[in-house]
């Protein structure tokens, strides 16, 4: 990666003035023959090795990467489907919808098994449970839950402990704890049921994964609801400090996923470059430098714990539902 | 005798295109229609999971609080997936206004309490497959009408009906192929009894005039019924041919032979010299006519009798000797000695009264050609083939003429002043045809002719 060299941005591009980006950088050489720009959920850290991947193989190509969250991205794209050549968000559901209304290109070149791609446009490159992540500080003398029920308990028995300590996605700005939530309630009671205790016991909210680790990192939170286990997990150095608990009674698995804008001006650039992250992604050995989890080689069918690519994510999505499920979670938490 | 034939299309030919057309036809008939049935079908599958997602969300819509809500279930959207992962697109309206979904998508009116609407329309460029439904909710202030329209795009459709069609198009070629083999089968069924009695007829000898019996398929009979009228009637009218040369034959020949006798009656009375020069020229032109009509009606009779050969079994040794028994007075007035020699039997199948004329006009020839004082050998043999072989001491035929010799009223040039018609060498040879044998002129090394009749 000798050439290669990475540059935080300090001038505005024309995007940048009208939004905040969580971050902004671009790789690549000085003179790049095209820039491609890709708008993506997943922090630049987990996805740089990817992108210098890329870079190596195409050194003609830069990359602009721009980190916001899910909810922003859906709206950025369908405001602007030009200014993006590639998208990557966790929100499957915001994803899926953006392409069944037309915002990507059909990639026919690219091999990926059936369940993790739809209408060969939309690329599912992960698999990613939703875990709770607990601070261990908070359970030395007692048994560390394995499912939700466990952890109604524990809250339930040392409720003095868990006040006003506990973190979950606020769902009204998080789209990926939207998607998580709306999938808890579809599957079990158990979730709203968690939600009142929580509720009642004071919640955290926050908008990304990211604070809510380094929160409990600091203690400030001691347990925190379904937050991606791949994050926590990267959190190495903290490891004493964290227990990544993968729910037991059923777990929430989602898939990152990406597409090409249909309104790209780089077609090939952003299919190269969706067909080299597919593949990287589903390489499952060798894996060491990079962070972001593969994509299973094989659907767990049977637990249906993956949430699958189709129509029925935009269910949730819909005003009304969305209304309702709004407000029944604020009826819950808020309390 | 080969008629020129004026042929117009061909039966088989006729038949089989008949078949194969037909065999296409109904081919492609059950291609459109295959298709088309199952693309109704396919639809119809369509629309009632479109028809199902509809009344799903419509039954999840409830007035709570007099405001609508509608907590559609999961199902509504994932029983759209297919296998093509068709878009989907829906919209929620109460009354005119939009509550959810898609506003640009094209709205069909239908009245509340009717059947969902479906129909095919055009959005974001792209075939879409529109169900519509409406309900009507009242609550306690509130009444109102909610309307719900669920598309889907046609992909997994239009995939479901290439392989059909694919499906349906290998069928409607195996169906064709299958009948065409069957027609070619069928074709030439129909037409081998026809080949069979061309056959037959074909293969039948010249003079079988006889019905054909063989069985024919109804279909045939009357043809064959009318060949064997015909054949009856031509068989018929050969007979009275045949009738008609016999009694000519007798009617002529006996009026010359009174008139031969008188003249010979009258020479004996005759005294002056030049009278009976006259008589004697007036008796020769009697024998030369009657000689002529006797081997004209023999030359009609063999052609008849050639046409209707019958066949018996005979010794041929019998036949010459008789013959040599019944000339030798004539050749005794000639002086000429008639030998016989060969095998005692030869035995073969032939038609007697024929052979026996035949034999009698090439002796006769002899005996007309022959010196005084000469004999004439005639050879009966067995083997290789059965051979009669006539041989005199005369002149012997002139060498560069012996071919047309046998034609009708030819005579060689040495016969200026001998008796005769020229058919005496074209009888034999017609026998000898009809006999399926050969008749050779050839000359002795000394001198002398040699008639060589062979079966």
């Amino acid at each position: 990666m000798r050439y290669l060299f990475v540059l935080t941005i300090l001038i505005l591009p024309r995007l940048a003035l009208s939004q905040d980006w969580e971050d902004e950088q671009l790789f690549g050489p000085e003179n790049p023959g095209q820039t491609l720009r890709i708008i993506s959920s997943t922090d630049t850290s987990f996805f740089e090795p990817i992108i210098s991947g890329f870079l190596q193989a195409n050194p003609r190509i830069a990359i602009n990467y721009f980190v916001t969250s899910t909810a922003q991205i859906d709206a950025t794209i369908r405001r602007d489907p030009a200014a993006f050549d590639v998208v990557i968000s966790s929100a499957m559901d915001l994803q899926f919808k953006l392409v069944n209304d037309g915002y990507a290109m059909k990639l026919d070149d690219i091999n990926h098994p059936d369940w993790a791609q739809w209408r060969r446009s939309l690329f599912g490159f992960t698999t990613e449970p939703a875990a709770i992540v607990l601070n261990r500080q908070a359970f030395s003398n007692h048994t560390i839950p394995q499912t939700r029920q466990e952890l109604i308990q524990a809250m339930r028995a040392r409720p003095e402990i868990f006040r006003n300590r506990l973190g979950t996605y606020d769902v009204r700005e998080s789209g990926l704890g939207y998607l998580f939530a709306t999938q808890d309630a579809r599957t079990s009671e158990t979730f709203w049921r968690l939600m009142e205790v929580m509720g009642s016991l004071g919640l955290n909210l926050y908008c990304c994964s990211g604070d809510m680790i380094d929160d409990l990192i600091a203690g400030k939170i001691l347990v925190a609801y379904n937050v991606l286990g791949s994050y926590a997990a990267a959190r190495k150095d903290d490891d004493k400090i964290l227990e990544i608990i993968l729910p037991a009674d059923f777990p929430t698995t989602m898939m990152r996923s990406g597409f090409a804008s249909s309104h790209t001006m780089l077609p090939e650039t952003a299919e190269a470059f969706m067909r080299y992250l597919v593949n990287v992604q589903v390489e499952t050995n060798n894996r060491s430098g990079f962070p972001l989890p593969p994509l299973n080689p094989v659907k767990d069918i049977e637990s249906r714990s993956t949430i699958s690519l189709s129509p029925a994510l935009m269910t949730y999505l819909d005003a009304l539902k969305k209304k309702n499920f709004l407000q029944e979670w604020e009826n819950a938490v808020l309390q | 005798m080969t008629e020129t034939v004026h042929i117009r299309g061909s039966l088989r030919n006729q038949l089989a295109i008949t078949l194969v057309g037909g065999a296409a036809l109904l081919a492609v008939l059950i291609f459109i229609i295959v298709r088309s049935y199952a693309a109704q079908i396919a639809q119809q599958g369509q629309d009632d999971i479109l028809g199902a997602s509809v009344t799903s969300i419509l039954d999840a819509a409830v007035i709570r609080n007099g405001a609508i809500e509608i907590d559609f279930p999961y199902a509504s959207f994932s029983m759209l997936n297919t296998e093509s992962d068709d878009r989907v697109f829906y919209a929620i309206y109460q009354d005119d206004k939009l509550l959810s979904g898609y506003p640009n998508l094209p709205r069909a009116s239908v009245s509340t309490g009717m059947e969902s609407d479906f129909r095919t329309e055009l959005f974001d460029a792209t075939a879409i497959r529109l169900a519509t439904a409406s309900r009507v909710l009242i609550g306690a202030k509130l009444r109102t009408n909610i309307t719900v329209s669920v598309a889907q795009t046609q992909d997994a459709l239009s995939g479901t009906l290439n392989r059909i069609s694919r499906n349906v198009g290998l069928f409607g070629t195996g169906f064709f192929l299958l009948t065409t083999l069957l027609s070619v089968w069928v074709t030439s069924t129909t037409i081998t009894p026809l080949r069979r009695l061309t056959n037959s007829v074909t293969r039948r000898g010249p003079q079988d005039l006889s019905p054909v019996v063989r069985h024919v398929p109804a279909e045939m009979a009357p043809l064959v019924s009318s060949l064997n009228n015909l054949m009856a009637r031509l068989d018929q009218s050969l007979k009275q041919s045949e009738d008609f040369i016999a009694e000519a034959a007798h009617r002529v020949r006996t009026p010359l032979a009174t008139v031969r006798s008188h003249a010979e009656a009258t020479l004996h009375r005759v005294e002056r010299e030049d009278n009976r020069k006259a008589l004697r020229a007036m008796m020769r032109a009697i024998d030369e006519s009657s000689r002529a009509a006797g081997q004209l009606l023999d030359h009609a009779m063999i052609t008849f009798r050639a046409d209707h050969l019958e066949l018996h079994k005979l010794n041929l040794v019998d036949v010459v000797s008789d013959l040599v028994t019944r000339l030798s007075p004539i050749a005794e007035m000639k002086h000429i000695e008639l030998h016989l020699h060969g095998d005692m039997s030869v035995v073969v199948y032939g038609d007697p009264i024929l052979l026996q004329n035949a034999f009698r006009n090439i002796i006769d020839n002899a005996l007309k050609y022959a010196p005084s004082e000469s004999g004439i050998n005639i050879f009966v043999h067995a083997k290789p083939r059965p051979t009669v072989e006539i041989q005199d001491q005369g002149t012997g035929f002139p060498p560069n003429k012996m071919s047309e010799l046998v034609a009708r009223f030819s005579r060689g040039e040495n016969a200026k002043d001998t008796i005769g018609s020229g058919l005496g060498l074209t009888i034999a040879q017609d026998v000898a045809t009809a006999h399926k044998g050969t008749l050779t002129l050839s000359n002795l090394q000394r001198s002398g002719a040699c008639v060589t009749f062979s079966f």
